[in-house]
């Protein structure tokens, strides 16, 4: 019996390391190339021939075309007030999906569905004509709250994720925290919320990965702005034919910085996956 | 009276859950005026903040109204009749052009004032009720809730009011507003031949589908293979990560592994990684040249000069661009599924084994059922995902390999990068909208139908 499971644990194991060389070996190709020393794009071999850190170095000295330390800060900006108004936005709503009942909640729901099922950039050019209307594409600033504003207008129909979470945790607790006096808003602040960490920490990183990958939104919106860019459509710029053969090893560095922030932020909220809510919910 | 006096019967019932037609049948003269003359009733009994409120967004509309909404919704009709020209300036010899309609702004002032009307309309709903709500609390002696009542009822049994109103102006103006938008673009001539400002565009009816559905049209001939493409990819797409996902959260869950935080480590780093990085470097990974097809002639696999076209052979496109989305996907999925696995309640599994249930049946009788009743709309919501997966086909085949036989379409090419080519590159809006359309009745049928018949739809409390 003890053999067996020995052996199980192994394969277990061994086949993880398998599957996390393939899931790592992408990553570890872009580490290679943004230290490459050759510029140019494609080469005949694999391992680079010299290794430098200039690429890093140039990449930071910025210039007025390609100036990476303004798309990085211009990014994190944009994604910190969309982060915070999109995750209220989802909690809000979810919270209100799963444990409230009014009047019109079904035909909500049905909407939300049906809205969803429409490609999302069909209305990109009305939103484009909308801002332009509302005066929103005068100046790059106020292009950037445009910018917040698409990304975290629609949000509240991102629900089901959070929902499905809410609808998990009995009941009984909330009805407890009823007959104790609270108010349903005491309850959801001081009951509901804090048992909730896997999924407010979902909410958080789903809506703050989306300025850094979205580069059709930002591309319509800024146009040809270069210095309010953000770093999707920054480092798309160095991959330009005009730029691609000097930028190609500095689009790589680029790729390195950008998700060593994020990175770290997961290794943080990794704990709240783990902890979980069961040992919360329990008792 | 006598003894047999009538108790006073408690009154549940508010007057605020009246339909609009009770409150209008049964409402009395300044009720039914508070339909007109917004917040009236409400001011006439002591609640003047909230009459105000009402009465300050009458006021708004009708001034945007008279000042610009009437001349708008006759543009909108015509879609704008001045064209614009060129008329000979003599002071400076040279052709100036003359300010004509704008048929796009048109439509869309037009489409604003609708949606501005709507609400307005609803407003005026909400102030009769609120009207019939006092005037029914007056007439049974019941207290009045003043303002602060108001708001105070915003933690409690309006708490919904409170938490949707912000998400859902969201939810109209970056959505609602700008697909009716579209969707009325396709009944028009929007097209590359008619760009405003330069030219009128004109209701042309359902011109636009049936030119996409007549047999033998280069349309109908891409539409249908680009259309099955699209559905056997979101199926394969969907189902593979999801299952995947799943079995690596569950290995990685299991008891007898160790450094669980390592291995989720090492797949959420490939999550961490912005997505168009990762899309971007495959694509230059498997790209003629790329390491791949190097590697590959440097094992011999291959001939020294040769390569496995990837992204160039229709059928090669398609298998990489699956494998490199399972590559994406099921960190994902893996992330997901791990918070649910770790939410099902513990005393599930000790009730099992207490019972003698083997791993192989605790899976199939609790832990799939759980996440299955949890999952499915996120698994419709993902089905629906891929369909409209835009990122993955763009940035890594962009469509390609092109075709000659399709019209402004590569053989990779989803309806929605389709849809994006059409209006981006070919200016032909009116049939992307028109695809658009047809994408969502697709979806509509498919995931209406499959949603309502899930456990989580039918009975939301059946794991509380």
């Amino acid at each position: 019996m003890k053999t067996k499971r020995f052996i199980t644990n192994t394969a277990c194991h061994i086949l993880l390391a398998i599957l996390s060389f393939i899931w790592v070996l992408p990553i570890f190709y872009v580490v290679l190339t943004s230290f490459r020393k050759e510029g140019g794009s494609y080469k005949s071999y694999i391992w680079p021939r010299g290794y430098t850190l200039d690429n890093y170095v140039n990449l930071f000295a910025g210039n007025s075309n390609v100036n990476f330390p303004r798309w990085f800060a211009n990014t994190l900006v944009i994604a910190i007030f969309s982060t915070l108004i999109s995750a209220f936005f989802v909690l809000c709503v979810s919270y209100v999906m799963s444990r409230l009942r009014f009047k019109m909640r079904k035909t909500f729901l049905n909407i939300a569905l049906i809205l969803g099922m429409f490609p999302g950039f069909m209305s990109m050019i009305a939103v484009y004509y909308i801002l332009k209307g509302l005066g929103f594409l005068e100046t790059g600033v106020l292009k950037q709250v445009a910018l917040v504003l698409v990304y975290s207008g629609g949000a509240g129909l991102g629900f089901y994720m959070a929902k499905g979470f809410f609808d998990t945790i009995p009941k009984s607790i909330d009805e407890a925290a009823y007959i104790d006096g609270a108010t349903k808003w005491d309850t959801f602040i001081h009951v509901t919320l804090p048992m909730s960490k896997p999924i407010i920490t979902y909410t958080l990183l789903t809506s703050f990965m989306g300025p850094w990958v979205d580069y059709i939104f930002a591309k319509v919106i800024m146009g040809n702005d270069t210095q309010y860019y953000t770093i999707a459509i920054g480092l798309w710029t160095m991959l330009e034919k005009e730029y691609v053969e000097y930028y190609y090893t500095q689009f790589y560095a680029g790729c390195v910085v950008i998700s060593i922030p994020i990175s770290i932020l997961f290794l943080l909220t990794q704990k709240c996956y783990v902890e979980g809510v069961t040992g919360a919910v329990k008792g | 009276m006598g003894i047999f006096k009538k108790k006073e019967e408690p009154v549940y019932y508010k007057g605020s859950d009246a339909s609009v037609r009770q409150a209008f049948k049964n409402g009395d003269a300044v009720t039914k005026l508070s339909f007109v003359i917004f917040g009236l009733g409400n001011i006439l009994n002591k609640q003047i903040v909230r009459g105000l409120i009402f009465l300050a967004m009458e006021i708004g509309y009708l001034a945007y109204l008279f000042g610009f909404g009437i001349g708008a919704i006759g543009d909108f009709i015509t879609l704008g009749t001045l064209e614009q020209g060129q008329v000979y300036n003599e002071a400076l010899g040279i052709y100036e052009y003359s300010t004509g309609d704008n048929s796009m702004l048109c439509l869309l002032y037009g489409v604003i004032t609708l949606f501005l009307t709507a609400a307005i309309i609803f407003i005026g709903c909400m102030s009769g009720k609120s009207a019939y709500a006092t005037q029914f609390r007056k007439e049974h002696k019941q207290h009045i809730p003043t303002f602060r009542d108001d708001l105070r009822s915003l933690k409690e049994e309006n708490l919904h009011a409170f938490f949707l109103t912000l998400p859902i102006i969201g939810i109209v103006v970056f959505t609602i507003v700008p697909l009716v938008f579209m969707i009325l673009i396709a009944f028009t001539s929007y097209d590359h031949e008619h760009q405003p400002p330069g030219n009128l565009f004109d209701w042309v009816g359902l011109q636009n589908f049936s030119s996409m559905f007549s047999q033998g049209s280069k349309l109908a001939a891409t539409f249908w293979p680009v259309l099955s493409w699209t559905l056997i990819w979101a199926v394969l797409a969907t189902s593979t990560c999801y299952i995947l996902g799943l079995l690596l959260a569950l290995l990685i869950n299991r008891k007898g592994t160790r450094c669980k935080g390592f291995w989720r480590f090492m797949f959420v780093l490939s999550v961490a990684v912005p997505q168009f990085v990762t899309l971007l470097s495959m694509r230059t990974i498997f790209n003629a040249n790329g390491p791949v097809n190097v590697m590959l002639r440097e094992l011999g696999i291959i001939g020294a000069t040769s390569s496995i076209p990837f992204f160039t052979d229709p059928l090669y496109a398609k298998i990489t661009i699956i494998c490199i989305n399972i590559w994406i996907g099921v960190p994902f999925t893996m992330l997901s599924t791990t918070g649910i696995l770790q939410n099902i309640p513990a005393e599930l599994y000790e009730a099992a084994k207490i019972d003698g249930a083997s791993a192989p049946t605790i899976f199939r009788k609790i832990t799939l059922p759980y996440m299955v009743f949890i999952m499915t709309p996120n698994l419709i919501t993902s089905f629906t995902g891929n369909i409209n997966n835009f990122n993955v086909i763009f940035l890594l085949s962009g469509g390609g390999p092109d075709s000659l036989d399709y019209y402004y379409a590569g053989k990779t090419d989803l309806l929605v990068t389709w849809l994006y080519r059409l209006t981006i590159t070919q200016k032909d809006y009116n049939l992307g909208a028109v695809i658009g359309i047809l994408v969502f009745i697709i979806l509509a049928t498919v995931s209406l139908l499959t949603y309502r018949h899930t456990g989580s739809y039918k009975d939301e409390g059946a794991f509380q």
